[in-house]
């Protein structure tokens, strides 16, 4: 492993009030991993993406992006560094086109001032055209090509899906966040935004974060997986033995027998077809 | 059937353009054709029309009628102006009639005489117009940064206050407004030596002042749509409508929220202000009691009915709500029991007629058709486009 992390989180504490949502929270982003954040609702996953991004700010601990601290940053900043998010409820641009949609992506790769928008030629229409042909090439890699020119908000939530994953690589990244990318997906919608994950690792070499609730997804993507429970993390390792983590057992399956525990870490790891 | 020819890779950027291929004028070869203001070969045909027609409208029309549609081509550039901060960046306004206010009196104080206690500088155009604009954007940016903080219904009263104390404003400076009920004249519209505001002013041509006006007009509101247009496909107009769709998404995804509300409010205020000099030149009188929320309500109008976050729907909403007190008179002379003058019997007079036909329009168009009158025109192009087939 490289000895310098993408990202490192060091003991995180975020509260609201009394309610602590983040408890000593820390882990470190290396290379191009993917690494996966699994917990029962309410355990903080989202959170941490709110630290990351800068929409919260915790009251303790430290965040490094790139080397650099980026706590307390206001969230356009730290998006200028190149870090990248989709969120867990869509949040596109409804009103706006595919395309602009993934402009917006591209919007601090655009490299003219406001007043050169007014008069357009020169500067502002040759950036338009080179950031529309990276564009043109996310469009290409995600296979949206037909919805090119149609607002999104008419769009089916699979595909809004794919475009918000777009975006997001639109701007070309140094550390993804994915926040529950196969949410309320079929079957079919789940494969097709798996092997965009993988490509995205193998051919674009993004480090990625990934919160989700389809273990089976997470089990299989993941090079490394956190578990939360209430804010505190439980246990971080290779995806099979976060599985077998009888704490882990416990957050989802509530205060059960130790033998069942047990029983599950010991026999069948296999989920029920 | 021949193969479509591939998009180039080639960004091009030099002199050299991209055309269509012979026959084929809506494939793409570029992306700059995709990009371009007036993309298919219709909307280039129907621009083109219209503004051959609004060129031969002063020989056209009879005076009377020139003038209604010069005042709403001039209030176009305001509604255009509102239509970037409230319909494109989502940050509601009640303040543009303060701005218009503002942009008219800077007008008249640089391009008018002094006269009595009046003060003025008798500049020419070239001063007074960009002044107007940017003493009104200098007010707007000390507004911008009241939506950073306040959003939705606690911003439109925010913006309501500023319309007030506008009114008290204006009201109190007698020397720069003329005080209430007298005001003060605006300056006239002199551009290269030409006197538009004068008939007979275009040397050659024995014009009335109506038919002159209606070009200048015209010219202007070319050069502030298309500036505005610019802006709207931009990165600038992108992240305009990013804030109003998700704030919060637009943040993460790099968008400085703060600065781009203060410049909406900015270069809506620009717009504002050089709207309303312009629009005052044809009133000729501008008085300090007329920008009031009345006047910002008919701007929010003039965008709603038009279609929100569209250039050309603020431009056809200014002129149909500027055109609705010549159409009130045209119905009184159709149904009975509407009279023309104030005093005289009937039912209803033209004034009250109008105030009923305003909010029977907005609140139509908000069940009917929120598009506007572009979304009406929308509805109307697909339906040929599509021909003989419903969709």
């Amino acid at each position: 492993m490289s000895t310098n992390p993408v990202c490192e989180v060091t003991d995180v504490q975020l509260s609201f009030g009394e309610v602590k949502a983040l408890n000593g929270v820390s882990f470190s982003i290396q290379g191009a991993e993917l690494f996966a954040v699994i917990g029962p609702n309410g355990a903080g996953k989202t959170s941490i993406f709110n630290v990351l991004s800068g929409v919260y700010r915790p009251q303790q601990g430290s965040v490094t992006f790139g080397g650099e601290s980026i706590l307390g940053g206001r969230p356009h900043r730290i998006a200028k560094r190149g870090m990248a998010r989709t969120f867990q409820n869509i949040e596109l641009f409804e009103n706006l086109t595919v395309v602009d949609n993934l402009m917006m992506g591209r919007h601090h790769h655009l490299n003219y001032h406001w007043w050169e928008a007014i008069y357009w030629w020169g500067r502002a229409r040759s950036s338009e055209l080179a950031n529309r042909r990276r564009v043109e090439e996310i469009i290409d890699f995600l296979e949206i090509e037909g919805y090119r020119d149609q607002p999104v908000g008419m769009l089916p939530y699979g595909i809004q899906k794919r475009i918000e994953l777009g975006r997001a690589l639109a701007m070309e990244p140094k550390l993804l966040l994915l926040d529950e990318p196969v949410a309320g997906m079929n079957a079919e919608e789940t494969e097709d935004m798996a092997r965009f994950i993988l490509d995205i690792r193998s051919e674009l070499k993004i480090p990625m974060i990934l919160v989700e609730h389809d273990m089976g997804l997470v089990m299989d993507l993941a090079d490394r997986v956190m578990a939360m429970d209430f804010g505190t993390p439980l246990v971080t390792g290779a995806p099979e033995e976060v599985q077998s983590n009888p704490d882990v057992i416990r957050a989802y399956l509530g205060p059960m027998s130790e033998a069942a525990a047990a029983a599950v870490a010991d026999g069948a790891p296999e989920e029920a077809p | 059937m021949t193969a479509a020819p591939q998009i180039t890779n080639k960004v091009h950027t030099g002199s050299k353009r991209p055309r269509p291929p012979r026959g084929r004028p809506k494939l793409r070869t570029s992306y700059a054709q995709d990009m371009a203001l007036l993309n298919t070969p219709a909307k280039r045909w129907s621009t083109l029309l219209l503004v051959v027609i609004g060129f031969c409208a002063p020989l056209l029309f009879t005076d009377d009628l020139l003038q209604v549609l010069t005042l709403g081509l001039f209030a176009a550039i305001g509604a255009i102006g509102l239509n970037l901060v409230s319909g494109y960046a989502g940050q509601v306004s009640l303040g543009h009639a303060f701005f218009m206010g503002l942009g008219a009196y800077t007008a008249a104080v640089l391009g008018g005489d002094s006269e009595g206690r009046l003060v003025g500088f008798g500049l020419p155009i070239y001063i007074w117009l960009p002044a107007a604009g940017l003493v009104a954007a200098a007010a707007g940016l000390l507004i911008g940064p009241l939506a950073v903080r306040l959003r939705g219904l606690y911003l439109a009263i925010v913006t309501l206050g500023v319309v007030f104390l506008g009114l008290h404003l204006f009201r109190e400076a007698n020397h720069l407004t003329g005080g209430p009920g007298v005001g003060r004249r605006a300056p006239d519209l002199e551009i290269f030596g030409i006197n538009f505001s004068a008939s007979g002013g275009i040397p050659g041509l024995d014009w009335t002042r109506d038919q002159q006006l209606l070009v200048v007009a015209i010219v202007f509101l070319i050069i502030f749509g298309v500036a505005a247009r610019n802006i709207a496909r931009s990165g600038v107009g992108r992240a305009f409508s990013s804030i109003r769709d998700r704030d919060v998404a637009a943040a993460v995804i790099g968008v400085d929220l703060t600065g781009h509300k203060v410049l909406a409010f900015g270069l809506s205020s620009f717009y504002a202000g050089a709207g309303g000099a312009l629009y005052y030149t044809v009133v000729r009188i501008i008085e300090p009691t007329g920008f009031d929320l009345l006047l910002s309500v008919q701007f929010l109008a003039m965008v709603l009915i038009g279609g929100v976050a569209t250039i050309s729907g603020a431009i056809m909403g200014a002129i149909f709500i500027t055109a609705l007190g010549r159409i009130a008179i045209e119905i009184a002379h159709v149904v009975p029991f509407v009279s023309t003058s104030v005093a005289g019997g009937g039912l209803l007079n033209i004034f009250q007629l109008e105030g009923i036909l305003y909010g029977l329009l907005i609140i139509g168009f908000l069940i009917a058709e929120p598009r506007g009158l572009y979304g009406i025109w929308i509805r109307i192009r697909n339906y040929w486009k599509g021909w003989p087939f419903s969709y």
